[in-house]
C-alpha cells in the first residue's frame, strides 16, 4: 500500500505543469483585436487544470473555450459578454478576476484599508512622540526629588 | 544496506535534536554553564548525521539504486548524472530532506559564528532551532521517508525525472529558495530567545540583522531563479503567475524585507522593538505556511507536490504548534513599556515605519488573495478564482507607493528631518526622474498611466539613490576617496535599492510594452513581432541523450539586418511519454526575442509563438543586484567585533554609541 | 500599546488555521455546476443509435433520470460502466447517455463490449451540448428531474459509494417533488 502514494506522486508530477504549446492559430483583422484575444484568454481559467489560464493549457476543454472566445469575438461580443457566457456555463471559477460583490468587497478594498489604516497608526505614533517632546523629561515632582538627592550628595562631598 | 543507514542517521539526528531542544535551554534558564556547553557539539552532531543521510540518498541516485522507492519514482538509468544529482530534491521526500539539511546547516552556522555572543543567548537560540528541527525530522521520518524500499520487487528502471525538472534552473532554484526560507528561522530563534530571557534591546537587533539579511538575499535569488526558469522553460514567456506556490515564496520575502528595515531602526534607535519581534516571528511563520501550502493539496497549483491529507495534517499541526506557541509567548512577554525616545514626523524612523506599513499591507494583500478562495469555499459562498488581474490591479499601487517613499526616505535623517530642507533636496531628483521617465515612454512608443507611474517610481528610486551617493561621497581628498570611504553596509543599501529600481523598471516595461503573437508559419514564411522580423527557415529532427526532437530554425532580422538565428525544439521523452517544447530565446540586456514551436496545424504549417520582451532580463539582474547588496551589507566591518569590545559584548551590554558605525543603512 | 493588542496576531493565526484545516482533504478541482436549478440547455442532436432521430430536452420530460457523459477514449468511463449497468438493470434507474466528442464506431465498439445501460444516447461529436452543460472532463453524471431541470452534477466515476451517498439522495428528493 505504500506504493499507492508513490504512484500518485508520479502521476501528479507527470501530469502536472503542461508546457504551453500553441495548438491553433486564429486570424484577426487588426493587431488590437489579436491583443484583445490574448488578454482575454490569459484572464480565463482552465476548469480542470491545476491553476492555468486557457492560454497556456493544453487541455481539450481549454481549446473549446478558446474556440468559443474567438467565435464570440467574431460575432462582435464585448469582453464582459464573452466572460459572462463562459461563467454561465462553468461557474465563477473560470474568471481569474474575482467579481466585485458583497463577498469580495473586503478583498478589493483591502489595499486601501490597510494602507490608510497603517498611515493613521503611524500618524498616531508621530503625534504621541510629539506630545512627549513637549513634556519635559522630568516631571516637576521628579525634578524636586532629583534636586534634593543631588543636594545631599554634594553636602556629603563637602563634608569630607 | 545504505538506505537503512540513511534512515538510521535521520533517527540519530532526531535524537540529538531533542537533546538540543532541551539541554541548553535548561542550562540557560538555570544558569548552568555545563549544560549550555552542550549546544555547539549537539548542533555539530546533528549536522553530521543529516549530511550523512543526504549523502546516502544522493549516492542511491547516482548508482541507480531503484530498490529505493523515491529513486525509482524520480530517476532513470538514462538520466544524465547531473540531473540524477538534482533529482534528489525533485520530489517531496527528497526536497524535505534538503530543507532539513539546510535548517541544521543554519543551526550549525549560528553555533560557529556566535562565539562572541553571551552563552545564555546562544544556548536559547540553538535550543529553539533544535525544536524546529525536531518537528521537521519527525515529519520526514513518520510520513515522508525518502529511504522507503520497494523490496522485493525492485523495478528494472525508474520512472524518470519529470522533463520539466531536467534543467539547470531546477538544480539551483530549490536550494536557494530553501536557504532563504530556512534562514529566517534564525531571526525567529533570536526573537524567541529574546522573549524568553526578556532581553530585547539594540544588541539583540544587531545580532539578528546579518542572519536576516543573508536569508533575505538567498530568498531573493531563489525567487528570481524560479521566475527565470519558468520564463524560459514553460514556453509561455511569463515570469510571474500569482500562483499560490509563487505567492507562498513572496510572502516571507515581503515580510522579510520589512523585518530587515525594522531591525535597522531597532538597532540604531532602540525603538519599535515589539513590532520587530513580531515581524521576525511572522516571517518565519510565513515560510512554514508556504511549506504547508505546497505540500498539502489545499490550494491548486501547477507547482504543488503530490497532495496527501495525512502529510497535510501533520504539517498543519507542526505549523500550528510553532506559530501558536510563539505568538502566545509574544503576547505575554513582548514589551509594552514605551521607550522614551523622540523622533520627528519626517525622521528616518518614521519613513522606515511607513515602509513597513506598505510592505506589510502588501504581504497581507498577497496572503488574503491567496487564501480567500479557501475561505469563501468553507463558508459555502462559492468557488472563486483570484489571479493575475486581481493582483496586478491591487499590488502595483503598493509597489509604486513603496518606491516613491523610498526615494524621499533616502535623504531622511534619524530623529529629525527638516521638511523644507527635504523638499528642496528632492526637487532636482524629481525633475530628473520626470524627464527620464518621459523619455522612456517616448522611446517605447506610447504613454500609459500605469506604465508611467511604474517607470517613474523606478527612476525616482535610482536617481535618489545616486544623488545621495553623490552627496555622501563628497570629500576634500577627491571623489574616489569619498566613494571608497563609504562602508560596505552603505554600499549594500545602495545596491539593494538600485536592484529594486531595476526590477520595477523591468516589470513595468515588459508588462506594458511586451508583444505576444501566435502565428501560423510554414518554412519560408515571415512574421513581425514589434520591430523584429522572424523568418521560419527549416524544421528537422535531432536526438538527445534521453529524447528525440523536432528542431526548428528561425532567422531574426531588425531593420533588414540579421540579428541572430534561433532553434526552438519540441522534444519527446520516451520513458515518461511526455512532450516538451523548448523555446529558444535571443537574450539581450534590453530585450528578449522568444520563439516556441506549438502544434503541427497541417502537413507543412506549425503554430508558432513569437514574443518580444523588452527589459525582461532586468527582473532577474535587478534581483541579483539586490542580493549582492544584501551579501555586501553583512560583510561590513562592524560585524567583526573588535577585541576591546569583547568583554562588553559577553556581558550583553549594547555597544557604546560611539562605536556603532555611522553609515545610515 | 496595550497588552490586549498583542494578542491580535494570535487570534488571526488561529482563524487562518481553522480555514486551512477545513481545506484539508477537499478536492479543489471538483466544481459545482452553475446549472443547478436551471433547465437543461437547448440542444438538437442526433441519437447515437439512429441518425434520423433528433433529440432535444424533451427527452428528459416525465421521469427523473441520470445524464451520463461518456466516451470511448475516456479510461475512467470504462471503469464506471459496470456499475451503470447495475443501476440500469437492477435498480431501474433511467440513464440517458451523452456520447461526448466521440466517433460513432468507437462508441458502438464500447457498448458492444461493455453493454448498454442507456435508454437513449445523445450523440455529441463536437461537444456542443457538453460545453453548454459546463462539462470539463469525462466522466460526469447529472441528475435531471422530470421537468428537465438540472438537480446535481457529479464529476468523476459513479460507484457504489457515490451512488449511495451522493446521487440517490438527490434523486429521491427530485422524485419526491414531482
Amino acid at each position: 500500500m505504500r506504493l499507492l502514494p508513490a504512484f500518485l506522486t508520479v502521476l501528479m508530477v507527470l501530469s502536472g505543469p503542461a508546457i504551453a504549446e500553441v495548438s491553433e492559430v486564429y486570424d484577426f483583422d487588426t493587431r488590437a483585436e489579436e491583443q484583445r484575444y490574448q488578454q482575454l484568454i490569459s484572464e480565463l481559467r482552465c476548469p480542470k487544470c491545476q491553476n492555468q489560464n486557457i492560454a497556456d493549457s493544453n487541455a481539450p476543454i481549454s481549446k473549446d473555450m478558446r474556440d468559443e472566445v474567438y467565435r464570440m469575438m467574431q460575432e462582435g461580443a464585448s469582453n464582459d459578454q464573452i466572460v459572462g457566457a463562459l461563467v454561465d456555463r462553468f461557474g465563477e471559477f473560470v474568471q481569474y478576476k474575482p467579481p466585485v460583490d458583497n463577498r469580495t468587497i473586503l478583498l478589493w478594498a483591502f489595499p486601501a484599508i490597510a494602507t490608510i489604516g497603517g498611515f493613521l497608526i503611524v500618524a498616531g505614533v508621530v503625534w504621541r512622540a510629539r506630545r512627549r517632546e513637549d513634556e519635559p523629561p522630568l516631571s516637576a515632582e521628579d525634578r524636586a526629588r532629583a534636586e534634593q538627592i543631588l543636594a545631599s550628595q554634594s553636602d556629603k562631598a563637602d563634608r569630607r | 544496506m545504505y538506505p537503512e543507514l540513511g534512515q538510521l542517521a535521520l533517527i540519530l539526528s532526531l535524537l540529538l535534536a531533542v537533546l538540543l531542544s532541551v539541554v541548553p535551554l535548561a542550562g540557560a534558564l538555570t544558569g548552568r554553564d555545563s549544560l549550555q556547553a552542550f549546544a555547539r557539539p549537539l548542533a555539530s552532531g546533528m549536522f553530521v548525521f543529516t549530511a550523512l543521510a543526504f549523502a546516502i540518498l544522493t549516492h542511491a541516485f547516482l548508482v541507480d539504486d531503484f530498490s529505493v522507492a523515491y529513486v525509482a519514482n524520480n530517476s532513470n538509468s538514462m538520466l544524465p548524472w547531473y540531473y540524477k544529482f538534482s533529482a534528489v530534491w525533485g520530489g517531496h521526500e527528497g526536497s524535505l530532506l534538503l530543507w532539513i539539511l539546510m535548517l541544521i546547516g543554519w543551526t550549525l552556522a549560528v553555533a560557529i559564528f556566535s562565539r562572541k555572543l553571551p552563552s545564555v543567548m546562544v544556548s536559547q537560540v540553538l535550543s529553539v532551532l533544535g525544536m524546529v528541527s525536531v518537528g521537521f525530522l519527525l515529519f520526514i521520518i513518520l510520513t515522508s521517508n525518502p529511504f522507503d524500499r520497494l523490496l522485493p520487487n525492485v523495478p528494472a528502471d525508474g520512472q524518470d525525472l519529470n522533463p520539466l525538472l531536467q534543467d539547470i534552473g531546477l538544480i539551483m532554484h530549490p536550494p536557494m529558495l530553501y536557504m532563504g526560507y530556512v534562514g529566517f528561522s534564525v531571526a525567529f530563534a533570536f526573537a524567541i530567545a529574546a522573549l524568553i530571557n526578556g532581553r530585547l534591546d539594540a544588541a539583540w537587533a544587531r545580532w539578528s540583522r546579518p542572519w536576516t539579511t543573508v536569508a533575505w538575499s538567498f530568498l531573493t535569488v531563489g525567487i528570481a531563479l524560479g521566475s527565470w526558469w519558468a520564463y524560459y522553460e514553460l514556453g509561455w514567456g511569463g515570469w510571474w503567475f500569482w500562483d499560490p506556490v509563487e505567492n507562498a515564496s513572496l510572502l516571507p520575502w515581503l515580510s522579510g524585507t520589512a523585518l530587515m528595515h525594522s531591525l535597522a531602526v531597532t538597532e540604531k534607535r532602540g525603538v519599535f522593538k515589539s513590532w520587530t519581534v513580531l515581524l521576525a516571528i511572522v516571517t518565519f511563520a510565513l515560510s512554514l505556511l508556504g511549506t504547508f501550502l505546497v505540500r498539502s493539496g489545499v490550494l491548486t497549483s501547477v507547482h504543488a507536490f503530490a497532495s496527501d491529507p495525512e502529510r497535510g495534517s501533520f504539517l498543519l499541526a507542526l505549523l500550528g504548534i510553532t506559530i501558536l506557541a510563539s505568538l502566545t509567548l509574544y503576547a505575554f512577554r513582548a514589551p509594552v513599556v514605551h521607550v522614551r525616545s523622540r523622533y520627528g514626523s519626517l525622521s528616518r524612523e518614521i519613513f522606515l515605519l511607513l515602509n513597513n506599513v506598505l510592505l506589510v499591507s502588501a504581504t497581507m494583500l498577497v496572503a488574503i488573495g491567496t487564501l480567500y478562495p479557501l475561505v469563501l469555499d468553507y463558508l459555502d459562498l462559492g468557488k472563486l478564482s483570484i489571479g493575475e488581474p486581481f493582483f496586478n490591479t491591487t499590488f502595483s499601487p503598493l509597489a509604486v507607493a513603496t518606491g516613491l517613499l523610498l526615494g524621499a526616505g533616502i535623504f531622511s535623517r534619524w530623529k529629525k528631518t527638516d521638511g523644507g530642507w527635504l523638499a528642496r533636496k528632492l526637487l532636482w531628483p524629481l525633475a530628473v526622474s520626470l524627464i527620464a521617465s518621459a523619455a522612456v515612454m517616448i522611446g517605447y512608443g506610447g504613454f500609459a498611466p500605469w506604465a508611467f507611474l511604474g517607470v517613474f517610481a523606478a527612476m525616482w528610486v535610482a536617481v535618489a539613490t545616486a544623488w545621495d551617493l553623490w552627496d555622501k561621497s563628497a570629500s576634500r581628498k577627491g571623489r574616489w576617496h569619498g566613494l571608497k570611504r563609504q562602508s560596505r553596509s552603505y554600499w549594500g543599501m545602495v545596491l539593494g535599492h538600485l536592484g529594486l529600481a531595476m526590477v520595477m523598471a523591468g516589470a513595468t516595461v515588459v508588462s506594458n510594452y511586451g508583444i505576444e503573437r501566435d502565428v501560423r508559419m510554414q518554412p519560408g514564411d515571415r512574421a513581425m513581432v514589434g520591430d523584429y522580423e522572424i523568418v521560419f527557415t527549416d524544421i528537422g529532427e535531432r536526438r538527445g541523450p534521453n529524447f528525440t526532437a523536432q528542431y526548428g530554425s528561425f532567422n531574426v532580422y531588425l531593420d533588414g539586418e540579421l540579428v541572430t538565428d534561433l532553434h526552438p525544439e519540441k522534444r519527446q521523452y520516451p520513458v515518461g511519454m511526455s512532450v516538451m517544447t523548448e523555446a529558444d530565446i535571443d537574450a539581450g540586456l534590453f530585450r528578449d526575442i522568444f520563439v516556441a514551436i506549438g502544434e503541427r496545424i497541417s502537413d507543412d504549417a506549425w503554430a508558432i509563438r513569437l514574443q518580444y520582451k523588452p527589459l525582461v532580463r532586468w527582473l532577474w539582474l535587478g534581483s541579483l543586484v539586490m542580493a549582492i547588496g544584501g551579501f555586501l551589507a553583512i560583510a561590513d566591518k562592524r560585524y567583526r567585533i573588535r577585541v576591546r569590545d569583547e568583554e562588553a559584548v559577553k556581558s550583553g551590554e549594547p555597544a557604546a554609541p560611539g562605536k556603532v558605525a555611522e553609515a545610515s543603512s | 500599546m496595550k497588552r490586549v493588542l498583542l494578542f491580535l496576531p494570535l487570534v488571526i493565526a488561529v482563524g487562518v488555521g481553522i480555514f486551512l484545516f477545513a481545506g484539508l482533504g477537499k478536492d479543489p478541482t471538483k466544481l459545482e455546476s452553475v446549472l443547478i436549478g436551471k433547465p437543461v440547455p437547448e440542444f438538437s442532436l442526433e441519437s447515437l443509435d439512429n441518425p434520423e432521430v433528433q433529440l432535444d430536452p424533451s427527452v428528459f420530460q416525465g421521469e427523473v433520470s441520470l445524464l451520463n457523459v461518456w466516451a470511448e477514449w475516456c479510461p475512467s468511463c470504462w471503469d464506471e460502466h459496470e456499475y451503470l449497468m447495475y443501476l440500469a438493470r437492477e435498480q431501474g434507474v433511467r440513464i440517458v447517455g451523452l456520447n461526448y466528442k466521440d466517433q460513432r464506431e468507437s462508441a458502438f465498439r464500447f457498448l458492444n463490449r461493455l453493454g448498454n445501460p442507456y435508454e437513449t444516447i445523445i450523440f455529441d461529436p463536437k461537444g456542443t451540448l457538453g460545453f453548454d452543460l459546463g462539462v470539463y472532463g469525462a466522466p460526469e453524471t447529472f441528475v435531471i428531474d422530470a421537468e428537465g431541470v438540472v438537480r446535481y452534477r457529479h464529476v468523476g466515476v459513479v460507484n457504489q459509494k457515490v451512488w449511495e451517498e451522493v446521487l440517490l439522495p438527490v434523486i429521491a428528493q427530485a422524485r419526491g417533488n414531482s
